[in-house]
């Protein structure tokens, strides 16, 4: 049974469920915390780490992380900002993000985070690897140079038998999102559409439908991402 | 005091952010009160006759040519900006990174769909061609640089505004919709 329980984001007194994630109990409380693999109420993948918060003094996964009674939760402390806007680096330099080219570009919630963090440039050097782009599927692109693992289309996009479409590929280094051929060919339009929106970059795009939206009126052109949540109690 | 002295140049890039200086339209004026050009594609003075304040580059290194250039603005102009994508991380060009030089340069003059005839299959070899680089590179990986500024092209406005804060010193307060990667 879920209690109410009380805890502190930055000082700021907030009240949630046990056993709720510190995410989303602090999306519920108006406080945003930046989420690339987290989607709410899939089970939590904690792989990207943008969403790294201290608790009581010790560095947790705010996606994996229930809260607990009377815990203090740092959140925009000049120190994560800085290890988010690290994590947001290391994703460009990884993989091959070439915005100006994107469909994605606007409403990518990589490049949105850029934009919140003000990066300019990367403090690492550019890896430049080479990665396929698959276009094999009749309704979907699947560009691996964009993946960022964060595992949302192989936790989300599953048949009615609850097999994914989506899985991984190779290890470490060689790690890449493949996509099941014989089950994308059947594969629903509003499926393939939920694939492309839950993508957090432009690795999965729908076919035939990219640049829909002018330059200008695009999800985060003129409004930072996280701007929902922080204007829920304003 | 003498007026600010400003360079640009264009090297693996398209010139669109060199048309995005231009976009600050009638405060182009301004521009010539506050600063005096250089070396610039703007007024086609090719090489420097002066030392500069300010350094002003479009588009990544794709060739020793585009290094050559960017060590002579280093040299030249107390302050280097990157001006753009393509700068910053490459942009376009470098979607070649990646790509054996070999594999492109044989897709471009032997392989590819849209090579006329080549029978001799030459490549480009003469001596006055610069030698392409094994990929295009950020400018930053060769020489230091002390401010960028993103964009697709970079929106007139955060040109325009960080040029005037560069030379008044004046605070920059860039709003969000200014800085973009597209």
């Amino acid at each position: 049974m879920s209690e109410k329980i009380k805890f502190t984001i930055d000082g700021k007194e907030c009240e949630g469920q046990t056993g709720q994630l510190i995410v989303d109990a602090a999306a519920d409380n108006g406080v945003y915390i930046p989420v690339l693999c987290h989607w709410r109420d899939v089970v939590p993948a904690g792989s990207c780490r943008i969403c790294t918060v201290k608790v009581n003094g010790r560095f947790m996964a705010a996606c994996t992380t229930p809260i607990e009674d009377a815990c203090s939760v740092e959140n925009n402390t000049p120190e994560l900002q800085d290890i988010r806007k690290a994590i947001v680096e290391m994703l460009f330099v990884e993989g091959n993000h070439f915005c100006p080219a994107c469909e994605k570009s606007g409403d990518c919630d990589l490049q949105a985070l850029g934009y919140r963090y003000q990066m300019m440039v990367p403090r690492f050097p550019y890896a430049f690897e080479r990665r396929e782009l698959d276009a094999e599927s009749p309704k979907i692109f699947l560009e691996k140079n964009r993946c960022i693992f964060c595992k949302r289309c192989i936790r989300m996009i599953k048949d009615e038998q609850g097999r994914s479409y989506f899985g991984f590929k190779g290890r470490g280094k060689h790690l890449e999102i493949a996509l099941d051929k014989k089950l994308a060919e059947n594969m629903s339009e509003e499926l393939a559409m939920e694939a492309m929106k839950i993508c957090p970059v432009g690795a999965i795009l729908r076919k035939e439908v990219g640049f829909a939206t002018p330059i200008g009126e695009r999800k985060y052109d003129n409004v930072p991402i996280g701007s929902d949540i922080e204007n829920l109690q304003k | 005091m003498s007026k600010p002295v400003i360079a640009t140049a264009s090297l693996a890039g398209c010139f669109g952010c060199h048309m995005s200086v231009l976009d600050i339209d009638d405060r182009i004026l301004k521009l010539i009160e506050l600063v005096e050009f250089n070396k610039s594609p703007i007024n086609d003075i090719k090489t420097f006759t002066k030392q500069c304040d300010i350094g002003i580059i479009e588009g990544g290194c794709c060739n020793t040519e585009n290094i050559h250039v960017l060590k002579d603005f280093r040299k030249n102009c107390k302050i280097l900006i990157s001006l753009g994508e393509c700068a910053i991380m490459g942009g376009l060009p470098a979607m070649r990174n990646g790509i054996p030089v070999k594999e492109c340069i044989e897709e471009a003059y032997l392989g590819g769909p849209t090579v006329g005839e080549n029978k001799e299959k030459i490549l480009p070899n003469d001596e006055e061609l610069p030698i392409i680089l094994d990929k295009v590179y950020p400018l930053h990986e060769i020489v230091k640089i002390d401010y960028y500024l993103p964009g697709c092209p970079p929106r007139a406005d955060l040109i325009w505004q960080a040029v005037v804060a560069l030379v008044t010193g004046d605070e920059l307060n860039i709003p969000y919709e200014l800085v973009k990667f597209d």
